[in-house]
């Protein structure tokens, strides 16, 4: 098993992030992982993508040509990555904010409206997760419990009781898609 | 955890006596990482942020003096900043690491990663005759594991070892396995290991005295010759490197770091078509595997050099080859890093490779 994926969109939008929970539960899972960002100076505003790769075997480059499945959030990042997803891959985009649909047909295209699901939850920070829980429906790399034992993990003790909220977003996301 | 934040760990859990830095995008996470991390609690190590780069890597000079184990980091405008402390530190053959986790340059440059620290670090970037051991890490595992071992070097040698990463490796995460914590040496143990510091008198019958000032022409080529015999021992017993489908391959790839990890998705790419194509990955970037790159040139009909520069270690696989067979390079700069399929173009348009 083998997933490569890019996470790309605007920086606060919780990318890099969405990627960190991803690839702690793929450690949760004994997988290889790498998480690979990219990103300019600035914290907010600036485009933000990573790599995040999954495999149960040694992972070679952090650095790819093409993609399994990408997420993409904002206009840019989808007309950067679109043409990066493998032929069979998925491609997970957020209709907010996007005038130019996706237009290849030898790939699977899910459109997942992750904001107006994050206002229907009362806190636009699950923005990320529900795009995650879509994810995570579309291709199954990790159990959704093995994202929640990550986020347990790396979360400090304080914020643990956001993770029901977590939990209730990755399902949402999961419904969506 | 992040290449970076892996450093923090594992020089703690070496047993180190000190850190000494300046925040520098991208490695800022090092000192960060070290602040949280709070080692002065519970190791006694000392964390500290200098004035400037130039006070980070003075401070190193005293505390190697007296045979403590400190390190610094930076990034390339930074480690430009230190070199005249590196070159007293050579001079004054003091044990310390040293990390550059590199980003685009000349001058300030960009904050994305590079390769182009090459020259500076393995042809001596400070002035006189030098040489640092340099370690170039390509995994989040050997910014771990490179800390206990450059350390380890730089005390058996007597000479400063550099930690040679670049802002991929500083800024990835990957799954890392932690050395074990070590207790810090007592100062009995450091009078052991080091009697020649400034650990005071004591019964000695003579000061130690730590200088790299000579001013007896005679008596400092000496000194230049007792270097150049420890380098010529390094040369012999430190070479590492890391060969992949070599055995039978047509063509080679010399690529250090991260670039060495992006050419073997493109060499596993070529071979999946049945092109045999091998890496070879110096993880001593000095001294340089230049034995075991000849010895391949007598195998290869050509070899590509893959660097995020214009072209620098590219001159010492040359110096390695010997013109047998030919050698070119393939670099990106300023922040850019190339994919897979870029260095599978540069292999088709160097060597007629088809893909």
């Amino acid at each position: 098993m083998k997933e490569e994926i890019v996470i790309a969109g605007f920086g606060g939008q919780g990318v890099l992030s969405m990627g960190k929970i991803l690839a702690y539960a793929g450690l949760m899972d004994n997988l290889e992982v790498t998480w690979m960002p990219s990103y300019g100076p600035e914290q907010r505003g600036g485009t933000a993508n990573v790599t995040v790769i999954l495999s149960d075997s040694p992972i070679s480059s952090p650095v790819l040509d093409t993609y399994d499945t990408a997420v993409v959030l904002n206009q840019q990042s989808l007309d950067k990555f679109e043409p990066k997803v493998k032929p069979g891959g998925t491609l997970i985009y957020d209709p907010s904010g996007i005038h130019r649909l996706p237009e290849r047909s030898d790939i699977t295209v899910v459109s997942v409206d992750a904001m107006t699901a994050a206002i229907e939850l009362k806190n636009s920070k699950t923005y990320n997760m529900i795009l995650l829980g879509a994810l995570l429906k579309k291709r199954p790399v990790v159990e959704i419990d093995a994202v929640l034992r990550g986020l347990k993990k790396t979360l400090p003790e304080r914020h643990h009781h956001l993770i029901p909220l977590n939990e209730q977003a990755l399902r949402k996301g999961m419904e969506l898609a | 955890m992040k290449g970076n934040e892996a450093i923090a760990h594992a020089v703690i859990r070496y047993g180190a006596d000190g850190y000494f830095g300046y925040p520098i995008t991208p490695q800022s996470e090092v000192l960060e990482t070290l602040s949280e991390l709070r080692p002065w609690e519970t190791t006694g190590m000392v964390v500290l942020q200098a004035e400037s780069e130039v006070a980070a890597i003075n401070m190193v000079y005293g505390g190697a003096s007296t045979g403590k184990a400190v390190m610094t980091s930076s990034s390339s405008p930074g480690v430009s900043l230190k070199q005249e402390g590196i070159s007293y530190l050579a001079a004054s053959e003091l044990p310390a690491l040293i990390l550059n986790v590199m980003r685009g340059g000349p001058g300030l440059g960009t904050i994305q990663p590079s390769q182009s620290d090459y020259f500076q670090a393995t042809k001596g970037g400070g002035h006189g005759d030098y040489h640092l051991i340099v370690l170039a890490p390509s995994t989040v595992q050997e910014m771990a594991d490179f800390v206990g071992l450059g350390f380890d070097l730089a005390f058996k040698y007597r000479t400063p070892s550099l930690i040679l990463a670049d802002g991929i490796v500083g800024q990835m995460m990957e799954k890392v396995v932690l050395p074990p914590q070590r207790p810090r040496r007592s100062e009995e143990e450091v009078r052991r290991q080091c009697p020649w510091a400034a650990t005071g008198r004591g019964t000695r019958k003579h000061r130690n005295v730590i200088t790299s000032l000579e001013l007896d022409s005679a008596k400092m080529e000496e000194n230049n010759h007792r270097f150049q015999a420890t380098y010529r021992r390094i040369e012999e017993n430190e070479v590492r490197f890391q060969e992949y489908y070599t055995d039978d391959a047509e063509y080679l790839i010399v690529a250090f770091g991260s670039v060495a990890r992006i050419c073997l998705k493109a060499i596993e790419d070529a071979r999946e078509k049945g092109i045999r194509i091998g890496l070879l990955r110096p993880i001593t970037l000095w001294p340089f595997p230049y034995k075991e790159i000849s010895r391949l040139a007598g195998q290869v009909k050509g070899v590509l050099t893959v660097e995020l520069n214009a072209g620098q270690m590219v001159e010492d696989v040359r110096l390695a080859v010997e013109g047998r067979v030919p050698v070119t390079h393939y670099g990106r700069m300023g922040g850019i890093v190339p994919n897979p399929g870029e260095v599978l173009e540069a292999l088709h348009r160097d060597f007629n490779v088809e893909l």
